[in-house]
């Protein structure tokens, strides 16, 4: 059977609003991040632009088995992380453009998007620096005695990092209530993974620490779903952390400003990947299992579409900071 | 627009001027660099430039007058102005001896010309070095800084000599009744300073006298060989100029200023040649006369005894000496002890050439001799050192070829 | 009023404050079971238990950031650097992340940790164990920066930089731990960014902070004593932000002022000092003002050696008398 046949199968007709939502919203990241890299080229958001293009399954499928009240930290490439929790696209597309009306007010801009509300928790630079941070969450809940989980989502070539290392032997010792997810797209900027890592299986590295791993296909939301599901329980009744290696790959380049591909991958090798691209296997999936139909489909492409023109231009209509700004919020006094 | 005339501090140690003799008068169209009058300063006559322009409405002092620095001498205005307002504030009367202890003056708001540089501030005119603090308070009391020695570093004026600065001299109040038969002429301004500078050196400053005697045989010798090489005429003090020079690079420790808490040792050295003038003395500066040829401390010490005695020398060409000379020889005089000029280490006294009997080589002859004393501040020099300085004066006296080297 | 040493001073504004709220923690590197490398921590794991008094590996990385995490959602941690000259392995954390966030953020998050420990020279522990990093620390906006230099001020400013709600980085000293002093039994803090007059005079300024306010007195005594000169000790007490009001009224009263501090010249606290005071003070200065500082090296082994790179009395007499013009 096909993989396509094989998730049709699995796919149960009771949970069909829970399966739009996903393919709904791979579909409202997909066509964000499309269009940020968009106006990235047209010169209105400046700086790094990450985005996250060929991966929406991993944080689509695993944002959707959390609770509000749980704690996400991510990396640099998060403006999906952020809409999927909740942050509007308006509020997002106008922190890339660096408008007031962003969710981090126009100061932290694509690398530090910040939604407290929403407990997404940014949005963070230097690589493997959240790691810790978001096990420090992990400690919080584990002192306050709730079932809260903390989230932590980075990608490959963070493993090697010691801040990777400290943070799971503590996690581990500790026992704190943190879910690691390693979104593996197979490169670090330029530097495929089997370069970098004397191990390749990043989920191996758990057994360093004695916790507990899975390894997934990160172009499968629906799988990814229920290995996140599984991790958060873990976290929730046996309050111990988990490391999740979901394996996906990205379409762009590692920003807007690095080549999509040429010498570190070939194009050959983008178009294989492409075709195991995510959002079409739901779609096929639903589409095998008759729960979507091509009207259907197209009228939420259409509602997406008019979602994130609304979004672009918000942004783009949106005042810049006050240059008071420039002072506020530096300390808390 | 009115613009006041106000007596300048065209010096750095004047307090008061004369006006000699105004150039324009009320009534006559000015403008801005216009020499207005003629002042006579406690050294030279200088000029009162003009700063606005418009008619000169009104002569508040008049010729012949004395007014102290920053006071009213004039009034610069459009001719139909209203000057009353200015006018009322008046100059101010000239007093009669000085009973009460001067205030510092107003401040002048206008400097010479020239570059000025402040007494005790070491060679080179410019900026003055003082302290942040020094300066606000000076600027409060209306002090100029430039009649403030600086005891700090490289010469900086720092709060304590402003301190000091206002802390006024006593004066002394003229003596009661007298003889009749008398007659009693205003001093000067020349006059007035050398008395007052003198005065502050003998008392504090405790002399010693050296004196030497020197064969002159082979320096007029030379003298007379130069003379006839040369067009331009060089004198006996020209050459003690340049051999006091030179020496002074040899004994540095002569060539110094007394800091008050500290002792100044120059590395250039500046001559400062007493001249005689009509009022009394100056002593025009050959600056770096260790560097200067015979031949150029001749000129110019020519150049600069006639604006002496001329009354127009600026303060840069009499100010700044490290030592001075004082030539009496033309008077006959034997020799003499003159006062040091503070607050300078030394000051030599020249005395005549006089053909004399002495013992040369043995035998009793006749040889052309001439006495000089050395005046010296023990605080600086101690007698040792000065007389090594002599020493040195008298063996290039004696040996003039030395100066070549 | 019980004297008791900088160390217990500590002790105690850590007890009080953990008793007073309970989402303060401490956590670092021999807290608990060992009762602190220094013994500041000597009891806490008994009263507090495991999950308030936290024993590390050794990973000052990870628990610098696992600080700033917990900070994040609520808590007010308290990370212990068993000295600062570790805490380079974890300043991505104090510097990127807890400094920023606020920021960053938009005002949206704020991170009320505190990262202390014992910071600069002991006695011949050698380069690596030595170093200051006052200005390293006071140069990053977004971070306060406390060092006190007596018990009363150690017990006072730990109490208000753990309610504080920034990251506050809290610099003690090795040789500051036994220092004894008065401290109240009452509760009292010290608000952060007020500088002390540790001893009054009108003659010269000496800025001193942490273990230079030792110096900064004795130097002080002896020029009353044999110079006449009556100094002004200002202890800074907050680095960042630095209190140059007090600074200002204390110049304005001598005209001329010495900075002792414990770090390297170039760039230390001092630098800062002296920026302040020249712009904003410039005419009460009577003189340039002079900075007594730990040698420009790396810290030698060799006690002589380790005496002549710290700031010590006589220099800071020497400095007092050139700015007062007794000597050039």
């Amino acid at each position: 059977m096909s993989p396509a046949q094989d998730q049709a199968r699995a796919l149960d007709p009771a949970r069909s609003d829970f399966y739009h939502g996903l393919l709904r919203r791979m579909v409202l990241v997909r066509r964000f991040e499309e269009r940020a890299g968009e106006a990235y080229a047209q010169g209105r958001i400046g700086g790094f632009c990450h985005l996250y293009i060929g991966q929406e399954a991993v944080a689509t499928g695993s944002l959707a088995a959390l609770r509000p009240d749980d704690y996400v930290f991510a990396a640099y490439r998060e403006h999906a992380h952020a809409i999927l929790r909740g942050t509007p696209p308006r509020a997002v597309m106008a922190e890339l453009h660096g408008k007031a009306t962003g969710c981090s007010r126009g100061k932290g801009g694509s690398m530090h998007l910040f939604d407290a509300e929403r407990n997404f928790l940014g949005g963070h630079g230097i690589v493997g620096s959240h790691i810790p941070i978001a096990a420090g969450a992990g400690f919080a809940i584990k002192t306050r005695g709730t079932d809260q989980v903390a989230v932590c989502y980075f990608g490959e070539a963070a493993v090697n990092i010691g801040a990777f290392h400290e943070t799971l032997n503590m996690a581990a010792l500790w026992e704190l209530p943190t879910v690691f997810i390693c979104e593996n797209n197979r490169y670090g900027m330029g530097t495929a993974l089997e370069r970098a890592a004397a191990v390749y299986d990043v989920s191996h590295r758990a057994c360093s620490y004695d916790m507990a791993s899975e390894t997934v296909d990160g172009m499968d939301a629906l799988a990814v779903y229920d290995v996140m599901a599984r991790a958060v329980r873990r976290g929730r009744e046996d309050k111990l952390p988990t490391l999740i290696e979901a394996r996906t790959y990205r379409y762009m380049g590692h920003s807007m400003a690095d080549p999509i591909h040429g010498h570190y991958r070939t194009k050959d090798e983008l178009e294989e990947q492409k075709a195991l691209d995510p959002i079409q296997r739901l779609e096929h999936a639903l589409t095998e299992a008759d729960l979507l139909d091509g009207d259907r489909l197209a009228a939420m492409r259409e509602e997406i579409e008019a979602e994130v023109d609304d979004a672009v231009r918000f942004a783009e209509e949106s005042p810049d900071p006050d240059e008071a700004e420039l002072f506020t919020d530096v300390t808390r006094d | 627009m009115i613009t006041k005339v106000v007596m300048e501090a065209l010096s750095p140690t004047m307090e008061e001027g004369r006006i000699a003799q105004w150039l324009k008068q009320e009534g006559d169209a000015v403008k801005t660099g216009d020499v207005l009058a003629e002042v006579e300063t406690d050294k030279a006559i200088m000029e009162l430039p003009a700063r606005g322009n418009g008619i000169l409405r009104k002569i508040v002092v008049a010729a012949g007058e004395t007014t102290e620095v920053g006071n009213l001498v004039g009034v610069i205005a459009g001719p139909d102005e209203d000057i009353g307002g200015v006018v009322g504030q008046g100059g101010q009367e000239e007093q009669e001896g000085q009973s009460a202890a001067p205030e510092a003056p107003a401040p002048s708001a206008l400097t010479a010309p020239t570059a000025l540089t402040a007494p005790g501030s070491g060679e080179g005119a410019g900026r003055i070095k003082a302290s942040p603090l020094a300066r606000r308070v000076a600027g409060e009391k209306g002090l100029d800084l430039r009649r403030v020695e600086g005891s700090g570093p490289a010469g900086r004026i720092v709060k304590r000599d402003v301190d000091a600065a206002l802390t006024a001299p006593a004066a002394l109040t003229a003596p009661a009744g007298g003889a009749e038969g008398w007659e009693d002429v205003p001093l000067s301004q020349v006059r007035k300073t050398i008395a007052r500078r003198l005065t502050q050196s003998l008392a504090p400053i405790p002399h010693f006298f050296l004196t030497v005697a020197v064969d002159m045989e082979r320096a007029a010798e030379a003298r007379d060989a130069l003379n006839a090489a040369g067009d331009v005429r060089i004198s006996f003090n020209d050459i003690v100029v340049k051999v006091v020079a030179m020496a002074l690079r040899q004994h540095r420790a002569c060539n110094a200023w007394w800091q008050g808490d500290a002792i100044r040792y120059f590395h250039d050295v500046h001559i400062g040649v007493a001249v005689a003038i009509d009022e009394g003395l100056i002593t025009p500066v050959i600056r770096h006369a260790d560097r200067k040829s015979l031949r150029a401390i001749a000129e110019e010490t020519g150049r600069l005894a006639e604006r002496a005695r001329a009354r127009k020398l600026a303060p840069d060409e009499y100010t700044g000496s490290t030592f001075s000379i004082s030539n009496l020889g033309m008077f006959d005089i034997a020799e003499f002890t003159a006062v040091i000029n503070p607050p300078e280490a030394g000051i030599l006294a020249v005395g005549a050439i006089t053909p004399t009997p002495v013992a040369h080589d043995g035998t009793a002859t006749i040889r052309r001799r001439m006495r000089v004393t050395m005046s010296c501040d023990h605080r600086i020099i101690d007698g040792a050192t000065g007389a090594r300085f002599l020493q040195t004066v008298r063996r290039m006296l004696e040996q003039p070829l030395a100066i070549v080297w | 009023m019980p004297t008791i040493t900088y160390r217990d001073a500590l002790n105690q504004a850590l007890r009080e404050e953990m008793r007073r709220d309970p989402t303060v923690f401490l956590m670092g590197e021999e807290v608990g079971v060992y009762q602190g490398a220094y013994k500041v921590s000597r009891g806490l794991l008994e009263e507090f238990g495991p999950q308030r008094i936290v024993d590390t590996p050794i990973a000052e990385l990870g628990f610098a950031g696992i600080g700033v995490g917990a900070a994040m959602v609520g808590m007010r941690p308290v990370i212990e650097f068993m000295t600062w000259n570790f805490a380079l392995l974890a300043i991505d954390q104090v510097v990127n992340s807890a400094a920023k966030m606020l920021y960053m953020s938009g005002g949206q998050v704020p991170v009320p940790i505190v990262f202390r420990g014992p910071g600069g020279a002991a006695l011949q522990l050698g380069a690596q164990h030595s170093q200051a990093f006052d200005s390293w620390f006071a140069h990053v906006p977004g971070l306060k920066v406390v060092a006190p230099a007596t018990p009363y001020d150690a017990k006072g400013l730990l109490k208000s930089a753990i309610r504080d709600d920034n990251p506050v980085v809290f610099l003690e000293g090795e040789m500051l731990y036994n220092m004894k002093g008065e401290v109240p039994e009452d509760e009292y803090t010290i608000p952060l960014g007020a500088a002390d007059v540790k001893r009054a005079g009108s003659d010269v300024t000496i800025v001193c902070h942490s273990k230079t306010v030792a110096v900064a007195l004795k130097a002080a005594e002896r020029l009353a004593r044999d110079h006449g000169l009556e100094a002004d000790v200002v202890d800074l007490r907050t680095l960042r932000p630095l209190d140059v009001g007090t600074l200002r009224e204390s110049l304005h009263r001598t005209n001329r002022c010495v900075v002792v501090e414990e770090g390297w010249p170039f760039c230390g606290i001092g630098a800062q000092v002296v920026d302040d005071l020249q712009r904003e003070a410039f005419d009460d200065l009577d003189a340039p003002i002079l900075r007594v500082t730990q040698a420009d090296v790396p810290m030698p082994y060799n006690k002589l050696l380790e005496r002549a790179a710290k700031p010590t009395p006589d220099q800071v007499i020497a400095a007092a008398r050139r700015v007062a013009y007794l000597d050039r």
